[in-house]
């Protein structure tokens, strides 16, 4: 209709209802805006001054109205709520079924890491109809990931993880842009999520410069920070087979998810939660390990079994 | 006839602009409505400089690439034109000038509760805006005007320490003028005048109050906080040291939330005065709409995390948020119906202000419906942080409070001058102003939703059509905005004389001489009757 | 009828005395109230943090000198009875005991202050300023480190109320020697009063939060 784009294209599996949504919003808001605006048009036109209309049998409030014109919108705007809340937490629930990528911010680029090994900068490659998990940190101040095609965003936050999840539903390339103020070239912080059939994926996931796999490098970090000389049994640290996803018991009695943000903390701020029964020996890695490698560790002490799909970050 | 004739009672020989003469006697004045006189010439300067920046803004903005300024200060220009909009320009606005000249005198008193405070307020107000015209010349900030940390506690390498020292100054205004503003409305009602018989200009500035003297507090420890660790590295926020950015967000939007309702609910005091002057009509659901203030006021403080939907902040906080910030929409909707429903029957005159309520009840309308969309969890996920917040913000603050105000600032003037402006130019300035907002903003809620990120120095090349609509309606809205500033200062020399009450309004400010003298009434007047106790006219009066 | 010299001229806003000292009132209870949202933002502040960190937090209350934190409370519940004192005698005219009580509150929120400039200049001693230098070393380092800004934040600011409460005092001390109280007219030292003793309050919060985190003596 305009030689300008005037509405997003829809691309992912939520994108078509939150636009339904925001159109019964639209219609809503135009409705009363007809209203009101009808009215104001109208009675400013009737009531004029000096006009002949009947001005008789003016009331100055009536409690019947008062109660109808606040029931009526209160009850749409009750509507509104619980269909934004369903969407709210579909957005927030990943299917378990979901592939996990990697992202770490950093002023003023995304670095995207596939566990399989394959790498990207300001862009993200993902094979259509599969659902995604996006596991998020950043190595500075707060980013935001934002791809308005699938109607999904994220802040990006340092020293913690965030997620999301989209499913896309067609080919093609979508714009990618940082959607958290965080410095000079916040408005450069952008790229493209390019959509491939399946097929196309694996290819090119196999493709690029040969890589490791992240489970393999942080195999590798393992060994480089001898983590096995105590996490090998014999009491000086937790055995990590099959740990992943399970809850442990701290030295003060919390109990604790073993999660990648427990993970992260642990080898970043190690004594900051530490196992009952152990000492607080381990070294803190703050600043020797970079946030890729914690996430390549983590996937390390994913392979070595447990549950993957535990607490949400 | 809208235009009232020039009046044919003697001007007062003494009133207050002229009770005494030289700068001391303004510097050192306890008048409050000399004082308001001080706010206004201050606000409007920042309002202009705050103004400036926007044009800058949307001037690099007609084109895709960043290609009039650079990146680093074209964030500087758009944190600049929030910090000095917000702080300096908004939340001042109504109360500081038209809150301070017309409380004391629609309760019937002679001045508020505290005037040495009232004066302090506006040194105070002057030496956080001074800090700020130093920031401005220094460098300038570039955190946004929100300070999200850690960039503005650690990273950024711009005047953040300044800019929030500045702010945090400038914040013990508002709490002074809010604290005046309670003690004065509790303890100095003229005789005869309970509560529910104040003008609704009066609930609207009581209820600002509270939030003024609740709120504040808060977003200068924030500010503060921030400031601390500029300076002394104390990393109270640092997320290396443990800190918790979200903790500074949480802290930060505790107050700013509610601050727009300071900037708004003013300005709905405002309408309510106009349209029962110019509907020639007491107020439909007078109880409602006082309620309503109230209301919005309390409900106000538990919404915040409405603006962190998307922060990290847990899922189940959010619906709880959403929620209530789906209730604190109805109060508004509330007032909203009861303008229009004072409109009926009523005996409508097309005057400046009136039009310029009618905007505002267009624009404000069209400000809160968006909110609704912001609310919606699903739907805010995509368009946080999007031109659609801009639009939305905008529509509220420029197309509700900015026209309120000027619609204010045009009905009391003769009041505040003793002059009449002229009605023609008042009423063009308003209809330029209608249209230039209009598509100045309107097409920003098209860019949000396609996906446009707020704070972009420069924008992929399908934006463009929109953004250049934007920046044309930009430069026609400056131009409404120059228009008043040329002739009400003409009206100060040349306008005609306008007597008492030139607009035959209800409201004790109009029952004493334009300009009134300094003590207000010569005697203490006795309130017997309802608010707008307006008597209908007979029909075919022309 | 003849004005006392005591009898202070009413304020021309205000029609008589009462609503005078009634507004006084209620401006002071409602200054009162956005200090408490003021301290409060940084209370909320701590509270998340020891919440997240209770070890660090505690490690960092065992660094604090308990007794001077404990004598330092005393000394302020003290000189919140002498500014009732203060008030009281201002309420019956009694201008020496006004002087004297006035004097009195000072001179111990003055030893506050100054067991406090100890308190600060051991830490700067042993290095336990927060920023790059921060000398503690130990387990939590990092939160131990928060918790000590949150230390210089709280106490800090309560120290920077109590001056202001010093000016203040000091100047009713001035207009208390000239005369300008009476029964008929003490409203700046009641409200003067609230102040004194809200900025005791805060203290009575700060003290246990900052210096009793599991205190085991």
């Amino acid at each position: 209709m305009f030689p300008f784009p005037t509405f997003p294209e829809a691309a992912s599996s939520i994108a078509s209802s939150i636009d339904l949504l925001y159109l019964f919003l639209v219609g809503i808001s135009l409705l009363m805006s007809a209203l009101i605006f009808l009215c104001i048009f109208y009675f400013a036109i009737k009531y004029r001054r000096g006009s002949r209309a009947d001005r008789s049998g003016i009331r100055h409030h009536s409690l019947a109205i008062e109660l109808v014109w606040s029931g009526i919108p209160l009850l749409s705007f009750l509507v509104m709520f619980f269909w934004g809340a369903w969407l709210f937490y579909d957005a927030y629930t990943p299917p378990d079924d979901a592939l996990q990528i990697y992202v770490v911010g950093k002023q003023w680029m995304w670095k995207i890491q596939h566990p399989e090994g394959r790498r990207e900068i300001n862009q993200l490659h993902v094979p259509v109809g599969q659902s995604i998990k996006l596991t998020m940190t950043s190595e500075d101040v707060i980013h935001d990931f934002f791809i308005p095609a699938f109607r999904v965003k994220k802040d990006v936050l340092p020293s913690r993880y965030t997620s999301l999840w989209f499913r896309a539903t067609k080919t093609g390339s979508y714009h990618l842009f940082c959607a958290q103020y965080c410095g000079t070239n916040h408005s450069a912080m952008i790229g493209q999520v390019v959509v491939m059939e399946p097929a196309e994926y694996q290819m090119w996931l196999a493709g690029g410069p040969p890589a490791e796999s992240m489970a393999q490098a942080g195999a590798k970090l393992f060994e480089r920070y001898n983590c096995n000389t105590c996490h090998v049994g014999g009491g000086r640290g937790p055995l990590l087979a099959d740990l992943f996803g399970s809850t442990v018991a701290l030295e003060n009695g919390q109990i604790v998810v073993v999660d990648e943000a427990y993970v992260r903390e642990s080898i970043l701020l190690s004594a900051a939660k530490v196992v009952a029964g152990y000492q607080p020996i381990m070294p803190a890695f703050q600043g020797q390990i970079s946030e890729t490698g914690v996430l390549q560790l983590i996937a390390y002490i994913q392979s070595l079994g447990g549950d993957s799909d535990s607490a949400q970050p | 006839m809208a235009a009232p004739g020039p009046s044919q009672e003697p001007e007062p020989r003494e009133h207050y602009l002229n009770a005494s003469y030289g700068i001391r006697s303004w510097l050192l004045t306890k008048d409050h409505k000399r004082i308001a006189l001080l706010f206004l010439a201050s606000i409007t300067f920042f309002f202009f400089i705050g103004g400036l920046f926007a044009l800058m803004i949307r001037l690099e903005l007609m084109t895709p690439p960043g290609d009039l300024f650079t990146s680093a200060t074209y964030n500087r220009l758009f944190t600049m034109h929030g910090v000095i909009m917000v702080f300096f320009f908004l939340i001042p606005s109504i109360p500081a000038v038209l809150g301070n000249f017309l409380v004391p005198m629609m309760i019937g008193a002679r001045d508020l509760a505290f005037p040495r405070l009232n004066l302090l307020s506006w040194y105070i107000y002057s030496i956080g805006g001074l800090f700020t015209m130093a920031v401005v010349l220094t460098g300038g900030v570039d955190t946004g005007w929100t300070f999200y940390t850690p960039y503005s506690s650690t990273y950024s390498n711009s005047q953040v320490a300044l800019t929030v020292v500045g702010v945090f100054i400038t914040g013990f205004s508002s709490i002074l003028t809010g604290l005046n503003f309670i003690i004065t409305i509790h303890k100095m009602r003229a005789p005869g005048l309970t509560w529910f018989r104040l003008p609704l200009f009066i609930w609207a500035h009581y209820s600002t109050s509270i939030i003024m003297v609740l709120g504040t507090p808060v977003v200068a420890i924030a500010l503060l906080l921030v400031g601390l660790e500029r300076l002394l590295h104390i990393g109270i926020f640092d997320p290396r040291l443990g800190g918790d950015p979200i903790l500074f967000q949480h802290l930060f939007w505790f107050y700013s939330h509610p601050a727009v309702y300071i900037m708004i609910l003013p300005a709905m005091g405002v309408i309510s005065e106009v349209i029962t002057c110019f509907a020639h009509k007491r107020l439909f659901g007078y109880n409602f709409v006082a309620a309503a203030a109230v209301a919005i006021a309390v409900l106000g403080f538990l919404v915040w995390g409405h603006h962190m939907f998307v922060s990290g902040q847990s899922m189940y906080a959010g619906m709880i948020f959403s929620f209530l910030s789906f209730l604190v929409a109805v109060p508004s909707a509330i007032k909203v119906f009861n303008w229009t429903a004072t409109l009926y029957k009523g005996q409508i005159v097309y005057s400046t202000p009136m039009l310029y309520a009618f905007g505002f009840i267009g624009l404000f309308t069209m400000g809160g419906l968006t909110g609704l969309f912001l609310a919606t969890l699903g739907v805010n996920i995509h368009v946080h942080d999007t031109y659609f917040i801009i639009a939305h913000f905008h529509y509220i603050m420029v197309g509700g409070a900015v026209m309120a105000y000027l619609g204010g600032i045009h009905f009391w003037w003769p009041k505040i001058s003793g002059k009449l402006y002229p009605e023609g130019w008042g009423r063009l300035a308003a209809l330029i102003v209608f249209i230039g907002f209009n598509l100045t903003f309107f097409p920003q809620f098209i860019l949000g939703y396609l996906g446009m990120p707020r704070r972009y120095h420069a924008y992929p090349d399908e934006f463009v059509v929109l953004n250049v609509m934007s920046t044309a309606g930009a430069t026609i809205l400056g131009v409404g905005y120059l228009l008043p500033l040329v002739y009400l200062i003409w009206s100060m020399r040349y306008g005609k004389s306008a007597g008492s009450n030139p607009w035959n309004a209800k409201g004790l400010e109009w029952q004493t001489t334009s300009p009134p003298s300094t003590e207000n009434f010569p005697i203490t007047p006795v309130v017997t009757e309802e608010a707008y106790n307006y008597v209908p006219e007979p029909i075919g009066h022309g | 009828m003849a004005e006392s010299a005591t009898a202070t001229a009413l304020a021309h806003q205000f029609d008589d005395l009462e609503q005078q000292r009634e507004a006084g009132y209620l401006g002071m209870w409602t200054f009162l109230v956005t200090e408490i949202l003021f301290f409060g933002g940084i209370f909320t502040g701590y509270t998340a943090y020891r919440a997240l960190y209770p070890e660090a937090f505690a490690i960092g209350s065992h660094h604090l000198d308990y007794w001077l934190g404990t004598i330092n409370t005393a000394v302020l519940i003290l000189s919140s009875l002498t500014m009732a004192l203060a008030v009281h005698a201002s309420q019956l005219g009694r201008r020496r005991s006004l002087i004297g009580f006035l004097a009195a509150t000072m001179t111990l929120g003055t030893a506050f202050l100054v067991v406090k400039w100890f308190e600060y200049a051991h830490k700067f001693e042993i290095g336990w300023i927060p920023g790059p230098d921060f000398a503690y070393r130990g387990p939590h380092a990092p939160q131990v480190e928060l918790f000590v800004s949150f230390y210089f934040a709280l106490t800090g600011m309560h120290a920077l109320h109590m001056v202001v409460g010093l000016g203040i005092l000091a100047v009713l001390l001035v207009q208390a020697r000239r005369g300008r109280f009476s029964s008929e007219y003490h409203s700046p030292v009641v409200v003067s009063g609230l102040y004194w003793h809200f900025v005791d309050i805060v203290w009575i919060f700060l003290y246990p939060l900052l210096y009793l985190i599991g205190a085991h003596h």
